[in-house]
């Protein structure tokens, strides 16, 4: 067995037990690195180098006794997250050349628990997008392809694009990933792994990159279920440097993997079935839902009647908090500056901004500073909050009646570059079942399901109620186990 | 609502973002496309309803609060290093007093 076969939690079972060293482990994945990304463009910076010197500073804590829950696991980090040392760019040319003085909370437990970084996964600019397309360093080849039309470049959704790409096409075990509005289960689908964005305020935000801080979380990527429970419990925690994370303990989720769904009831919201939605989605939705009757779940129908204003309320909410994130990138103290001789400071801000923020970029900040300025607050923001409410409250009447919600990942499967970028709106579509967990602060899991047509993969969504991602991993894991889902990509690491 | 090219413009300024005479009309078609199609929320009843204002679910602990003391600093030269320009411990801009 090539060593980029393993799942994570195989891995860290071989390397307990001495059937591979983390670094025969890491070399495989720095090699799966050097030989498929420079088609895939999944990394953006590739510390191979650093990576070969953690798995032997690895091995010699794992030879003194010391090993940590992910000692010697090689993992991908979207280049959200700041990493001392390391040039992190949110994807952006404003933020080229930029290295960290410190490292993020999220990725600083991760080393803790042991793993080691292969380099900084490729994005959406500033984690917006639904394509990976926005990224200023080129887009992310999709690993896998249609049977029909082999040769239709697909793109591997976003905006975590290049870390379900490096999982799926095992350069990684598992990735770091953000989800604003899908930006993890939506990539995590169109690549055929699983994807977790925990509730709000379960993992620390403190040094990501902050797009929109009221719906941002961190969360992980795996090939399993179980690898992203793995992942989740080294990257969760309380921490006093994010005033919005969750001074709460950390339950072993991997464990929440094997329990029983026998007596859950599982919601099926009825407005999600939508006008226009492939025949292939509606079906595999259907599927699961069996899938857990036969595992002794109960199904239970939902509504959810606010659930058709969640997208327009992302795109007020979301870009509104941008404009006022992003509007620290000056070209005074951190990035790119661009001015001419005769600038003063203002054209100095405004040229700078304007060559170092791409097109998606510059369009969210705009709606964000109109939706916010004087005269249109209330009509737009306020309004806004308030639908996130009627949102929010839906759930919270759901669950009630139910103890998770089963719903399809995303409303197709993986486009071609090209496809659904003439219009934003179209493009922003592709969230329209993840982006009410992130208005909700609700955990959602995508478990890859089964394949369309064309040979792509789909994925199904579990939510839970806060900080019950026990249960969401337990309905997850049971639909694996179900869908049996075995299909691999055309690219990948020892194919 | 519509916006007219005087109000693109105004929105740029307030952003900080230069926008050519030459964009302005895309700008605008996109920025239109956007507005109206979030337009659709002022249909939602939301009276009597309390804005959401933060991710935390409802029913979480509130944001704690801590005592309110210095608990980082003395690190310009870390600050500075990423700085495009900058003279001894400071941030270096364009003049802006006469």
């Amino acid at each position: 067995m090539h060593p980029t076969d393993f799942t994570l939690a195989g891995a860290v079972a071989a390397l307990e037990e001495g059937v591979i060293s983390a670094e025969e482990l890491t070399r495989a994945h720095v090699e799966a690195v050097e030989a498929l990304n420079p088609r895939l463009n999944a990394l953006i910076t590739v510390t191979a180098d650093q990576a070969m010197e953690a798995a032997r500073a690895s091995d010699a804590r794992r030879k003194r006794g010391e090993a940590g829950p992910l000692e010697g696991i090689p993992l991908a980090i979207k280049d959200l997250f700041c990493t001392e040392g390391v040039q992190t760019t949110a994807g952006s040319k404003i933020l080229e050349g930029f290295i960290p003085p410190y490292e993020s909370t999220v990725t600083s437990q991760l080393k803790r628990d042991g793993a080691v970084f292969l380099g900084k996964a490729n994005l959406d600019e500033f984690a917006m997008g639904s394509s990976n397309l926005t990224s200023a360093y080129g887009g992310v080849l999709n690993p896998w392809s249609r049977r029909n039309d082999p040769d239709a470049r697909l793109v591997p959704g976003g905006s975590s694009g290049g870390s379900a790409a490096a999982v799926a096409a095992r350069m990684a075990l598992g990735a770091t990933g953000t989800d604003t509005g899908g930006s993890i289960r939506q990539p995590a689908a169109f690549c055929g792994i699983a994807g977790i964005k925990p509730t709000y305020g379960r993992c620390s935000r403190f040094g990501i990159v902050a797009y929109a801080s009221s719906l941002d979380q961190a969360g992980p990527f795996g090939r399993t279920v179980e690898d992203c429970a793995i992942l989740l419990r080294s990257m969760a925690g309380f921490d006093p440097k994010d005033s919005t994370s969750a001074d709460r303990p950390v339950p072993d989720f991997a464990a929440a993997c094997g329990r029983s769904v026998k007596g859950l009831r599982i919601g099926v919201p009825r407005e999600y079935h939508m006008d226009g939605m492939p025949a292939e989605i509606e079906k595999l939705w259907r599927q699961g839902l069996d899938w857990l009757r036969e595992a002794g779940a109960e199904i239970v129908d939902i509504s959810l009647p606010h659930a058709r204003y969640a997208l327009p309320t992302y795109y007020i909410v979301a870009p509104a908090e941008a404009s006022s994130n992003l509007a620290r990138y000056d070209g005074v103290r951190f990035g790119k500056r661009v001015a001419e001789p005769n600038s003063d400071l203002r054209d100095l801000y405004e040229r700078t901004r304007a060559a170092g923020f791409g097109a998606e970029v510059r369009r969210r900040i705009m709606i964000g500073t109109y939706v916010l300025s004087a005269g249109y607050y209330d009509a737009y923001y306020l309004k806004a909050q308030k639908v996130r409410a009627l949102i929010a409250r839906d759930f919270r009447e759901a669950w009630s009646k139910v103890d998770a919600i089963l719903a399809p990942a995303t409303p197709s499967a993986a486009f071609a570059e090209g496809e659904n970028s003439d219009d934003p709106v179209q493009m922003y579509l592709n969230d329209v079942f993840t982006v009410t967990a992130n208005l909700a602060g609700l955990p959602g899991l995508s478990v890859p399901a089964g394949l369309d047509p064309q040979g792509l993969p789909l994925g199904l969504q579990v939510l839970g109620r806060p900080f019950d991602e026990e249960t969401v991993f337990a309905v997850g894991a049971a639909l694996e186990r179900a869908a049996d889902f075995r299909a691999l990509p055309g690219m990948r690491a020892g194919a | 609502m519509s916006l007219d090219t005087a109000t693109v413009r105004r929105v740029a300024a307030l952003a900080r973002i230069r926008l050519e005479e030459e964009e302005v009309a895309r700008v605008q078609g996109e920025l239109n496309g956007i507005l109206g199609w979030i337009e659709q929320l002022q249909a939602v009843n939301t009276d009597g309803i309390e804005p959401m204002s933060g991710g935390t679910p409802e029913g979480i602990a509130a944001m704690p609060l801590r005592d309110d003391v210095v608990t980082d600093g003395g690190q310009a030269a870390k600050i500075l290093a990423n700085a495009p320009d900058s003279e001894g411990e400071y941030f270096s801009v364009p003049k802006v007093v006469e």
